[in-house]
């Protein structure tokens, strides 16, 4: 019961400092409140005993949201938080599809024919999962991976303006590399 | 569930009925304790440190010795500063989360084979304690809307990016010799002399690299430097800038008896018994980080970055092929 009230609480901490992001209006609360809903969720697998899921969850979620707080403020225009502006754009069609998805999922929930618990949980489920991902999984998990690693590669190499030919000339007989930044070992 | 939810009603947290779990309801102010005193120990040995490598004379170490207890007490008396139109929720929210995240992180110290919290995943609970840690100084910095403590949450950030994914490869490794995640099943492993770091040198400099970055420490002390007037610290006075620095030095503190734990052996040892082992081995890894780390140069996070990607993370990767090779080979047992 105790547990189930805890699960409760962290859900609607993790829905009410959800709505905080488009109530707040600087770009860093804004990113912290996403953040407190990202933890709230990882806190609620932690009660269910989903303890590598849970902590999984906070340290990847941290991470990401202080990569994104950076850009956040980078490209929403909000200059050191002081400038108010607004995270709600074209309210009511976000309000529909919002609905529509609130009405599908909970109509999902409560239709769905659950199956029944049948055995019991591990002792262990943190080596249950690893089993999962690198067994049966496992040429799910290689292609996803490889798939990550290209978007990756891809990406960057969209997004920066300078290529082997800035670096090392037009006919990339430059011994050093022109870089605006230098970096820490010889080269 | 293998346990009722009736019989776990007065214990909500996350797997508290584990039988490595510590029952008593001392043990959670006693841990708090324990971080508290690593942290002032490691202050000291800091303290001396600085002391002993500024002057190079023996008349100073003991007045230096009691410099981080003198400049508690002025902070803890000092007033605290405030800048215009800062944000006071997140200062707040930060000056606090330092030193919770750094007591967070000594729950899944290993002792006796008990910890406060013993979950089936200790080793990711360090980390992600860790990791809140980029949100916090970024909190930090960003709080007192001023120039210099904004730059010094960036540098931390910069250097985030840099020791975080060699941190986390050293810490997999130990989790790959260990098969396990659980810092008592960590210990157990090492019974009898087999210790980690026979076969995890690398591992073990890069876990304590990390603590000291994760701290902005020592030669990683770029996001709190003199050149931007103590950074992310600049704004921060009397009660504030005292909850940052302890966590600082108990987050270190906790660092050095974790290192000792996952990579020494904690208690193993012969003869003297396990608790001196574990103190002799947590002073012998803080005497290290410290006359190590204080003798360095300050690192500019961007040229750490290239060291990093370049150099830690192919020696971490491969330090973690090698360790799983000898699992592999039933080195381990």
């Amino acid at each position: 019961m105790t547990e189930l009230l805890v699960l409760s609480a962290l859900g609607a901490a993790a829905v009410c400092t959800g709505v905080l992001v488009f109530v707040v209006d600087s770009m860093a609360r804004a990113t912290f409140c996403l953040l407190a809903s990202f933890l709230a969720t990882g806190a609620a697998l932690l009660v269910m005993d989903l303890h590598y899921l849970g902590l999984l969850t906070i340290l990847m979620m941290t991470i990401e949201m202080a990569i994104m707080v950076v850009f956040m403020i980078m490209l929403m225009m909000n200059p050191a938080g002081l400038m108010p502006m607004t995270m709600v754009h074209n309210t009511k069609g976000s309000a529909a599809v919002g609905a529509t998805v609130f009405v599908v999922l909970v109509v999902g929930i409560w239709t769905v024919d659950w199956p029944e618990r049948t055995g019991s949980p591990p002792a262990d489920p943190t080596r249950q999962v690893g089993e999962a991902i690198m067994g049966p999984q496992m040429l799910l998990m290689i292609v996803v991976g490889v798939v990550l690693l290209a978007t990756m590669v891809a990406g960057i190499t969209l997004a920066t303006h300078r290529g082997r030919y800035d670096r090392f000339g037009p006919d990339l007989d430059r011994g050093r590399p022109d870089d605006p930044v230098r970096g820490g070992l010889p080269r | 569930m293998t346990r009722t939810s009736g019989t776990r009603a007065a214990t909500t947290g996350a797997g508290m009925a584990d039988p490595t779990t510590w029952t008593s309801v001392w043990a959670g102010l006693g841990v708090v304790a324990g971080a508290l005193v690593l942290g002032l120990v490691l202050a000291w040995f800091d303290a001396v440190a600085r002391a002993g490598v500024r002057v190079g004379s023996r008349a100073v170490l003991v007045p230096a010795a009691a410099a981080p207890v003198r400049e508690g007490m002025r902070l803890l008396l000092g007033q605290r500063r405030t800048t215009v139109a800062p944000d006071r929720l997140l200062r707040t929210l930060a000056v606090c989360a330092v030193p919770v995240l750094a007591l967070t992180s000594a729950a899944v110290l290993p002792l006796g084979g008990h910890s406060v919290v013993s979950t089936s995943a200790d080793l990711v609970w360090f980390n992600a304690a860790e990791a809140l840690l980029w949100v916090a100084v970024w909190m930090l910095g960003w709080a007192p809307n001023a120039v210099h403590s904004l730059v010094g949450a960036y540098r931390f950030l910069a250097q985030g990016l840099a020791y975080e994914l060699p941190l986390m490869f050293a810490i997999i490794t130990v989790g790959v010799g260990a098969g396990s995640l659980r810092a008592t099943d960590v210990v157990a492993a090492q019974a009898g002399g087999a210790w980690f770091v026979w076969t995890m040198p690398v591992a073990l400099l890069v876990f304590l690299l990390g603590a000291a970055a994760f701290t902005f420490w020592g030669p990683f002390g770029a996001p709190a430097a003199r050149d931007i007037a103590e950074g992310v610290l600049s704004e921060l006075a009397g009660l504030d800038r005292l909850l940052v620095e302890l966590g600082r030095a108990v987050f270190l503190g906790v660092a050095s008896a974790t290192a000792a734990a996952w990579f020494l052996g904690a208690e193993d040892g012969p003869v003297l018994p396990g608790a001196w082992w574990y103190a002799i081995k947590t002073l012998a890894v803080m005497a290290f980080l410290v006359g190590v780390g204080r003798r360095l140069p300050l690192v500019r996070p961007e040229r750490f970055a290239d060291i990093a990607w370049m150099v830690l993370l192919p020696l971490t990767i491969l330090q973690t092929a090698v360790v799983a090779v000898l699992v592999l080979g039933g080195f381990y047992g």
